[in-house]
């Protein structure tokens, strides 16, 4: 079985769908394929975050380690989400440890090459932010909720 | 959902008197949470259909409307699932086999598992909301040839939260259903997903346009779970919702448990969603 072009796996995916064509090959130009075996990480807390992970199979980890407790998940993106979005905004350093809890395939864009293209193309950037903080206001409701903890009677 | 053809000979004449039960078996779930089985001293028993509840008296301390909790084609006794929140519940979950409860019931309407044949199923149930979700998951799986595709989706606040960990380990090894847990806050030896029960909706694969809900769990989370469904494409009559408030009577007498115009004891305790979702909006209610 060969290995599929990067604009394939990129326009299959939920977060680039409808996306025109020409924008999926220009963002394919900033990516390459990226395997991680059970337990590894795709990002340590405090390291320079210079890349977006666009999940095509397997769930990672976002957790923060707490002196006294170990490691804390926070949130488990999976197959079909995008984890990364520290590489938008100064100081463009990762937040959480991403830790693959199984094997984890995924297509890595990168940061700056991204940012570039998003500054030269208006368009596309803004498209892109509009999918960014879909996710970013998903994941804001979730801790929302969290906090007030809905399984409380 | 059904409402009761007939009730049992003795509810009718005398309803607010409770039976008396034995505890015939105890098992704990979480911290907070025990399993009772229950036969009555005398007599037979008054069956329970899924999503029915019974009132159940600890002598001296007061009495709690709980769901039944246990597999409705199995003889034996009653079973109930019950959270130590407040002192009835505390004095229950602190009985042991051989301690006599009052019982009343059942009451209310049932969750209508008959009526959901031949439809997908999407089953929502969070923290001690899986308690009466559970007969419905045992009939679903007993008749799995009956139902479409069957999604059970279910959220607590920790792995220690979690209950009827066994048999969610036997669902899950199943092929015919999709199983799929999820909880608050975890540690690193947790492999599952965390995020509260409505971001697993999305993951669950359902015919939204006949597609036949039932969600079960705190008020609140009921709100967001049932909303999250209607974006999804559900119809609000298709959702079927478990509420519980503060049955006293349980019969619609006393007007405790009153949201708006209904009586969650009477004319609950499973509504649909086009029916109550307006009203749970309503802080005054």
């Amino acid at each position: 079985m060969g290995i599929e072009p990067l604009e394939v796996l990129l326009r299959d995916h939920p977060f680039f769908r409808d996306l025109d064509e020409s924008d999926i090959q220009f963002i394919a130009g900033c990516g390459r394929n990226v395997v991680f075996e059970p337990g590894a990480y795709l990002f340590r807390e405090g390291e320079e975050a210079d890349q977006l992970f666009i999940l095509r199979h397997g769930r990672v980890a976002l957790e923060i380690m707490v002196p006294g407790r170990g490691p804390v998940v926070i949130d488990t993106p999976e197959e079909g989400e995008v984890i990364g979005f520290s590489w938008l905004f100064a100081p463009y350093r990762w937040r959480f440890d991403g830790r693959a809890l199984e094997k984890v395939r995924a297509v890595a864009l990168d940061g700056v090459c991204l940012r570039g293209k998003c500054e030269d193309d208006p368009k596309l950037g803004y498209e892109l932010m509009k999918r960014f903080a879909s996710i970013l206001v998903r994941r804001l409701q979730s801790a929302r909720l969290r906090v007030i903890d809905i399984y409380r009677p | 959902m059904t409402v009761p053809a007939e009730l049992p000979e003795a509810l009718l004449s005398e309803p607010m008197v409770p039976r008396e039960y034995r505890v015939v078996s105890r098992r704990r779930e979480t911290h907070d949470v025990v399993t009772l089985g229950l036969e009555p001293l005398h007599g037979p028993g008054s069956p329970v259909r899924p999503g029915q509840f019974n009132m159940i008296y600890a002598f001296g301390i007061g009495e709690v409307p709980v769901s039944a909790s246990g597999d409705p084609a199995a003889a034996g006794p009653i079973v109930h699932s019950i959270r130590a929140a407040g002192l009835v519940t505390r004095a229950l979950c602190d009985s042991h086999p051989g301690t006599v409860v009052g019982l009343r019931g059942p009451f209310g309407t049932d969750w209508g598992v008959d009526t959901a044949v031949g439809h997908d199923l999407v089953i929502v149930g969070g923290g001690i909301g899986l308690a009466p979700l559970r007969p419905v998951i045992y009939s679903v799986l007993a008749n799995r040839e009956r139902y479409g595709r069957v999604s059970v989706l279910i959220g607590a606040r920790s792995p220690a939260d979690l209950l009827y960990t066994s048999e969610l380990q036997s669902w899950r090894s199943r092929f015919d259903v999709d199983v799929r847990v999820t909880v608050d806050v975890a540690g690193g030896t947790w492999r599952g997903p965390v995020g509260i029960v409505t971001e697993l909706i999305p993951r669950a694969l359902f015919d939204p346009a006949s597609a036949i809900a039932f969600v079960c769990g705190p008020e609140i989370m009921i709100r967001f779970a049932a909303r999250s469904l209607v974006d999804h494409g559900l119809d609000p009559a298709n959702i079927r919702v478990s509420l519980e408030r503060n049955m006293k009577c349980a019969i619609g007498l006393c007007g405790h448990c009153q949201l708006g115009s209904e009586f969650v004891c009477r004319d609950g305790p499973v509504f649909t969603y086009a029916r109550v979702g307006r009203l749970l909006a309503i802080q005054e209610v």
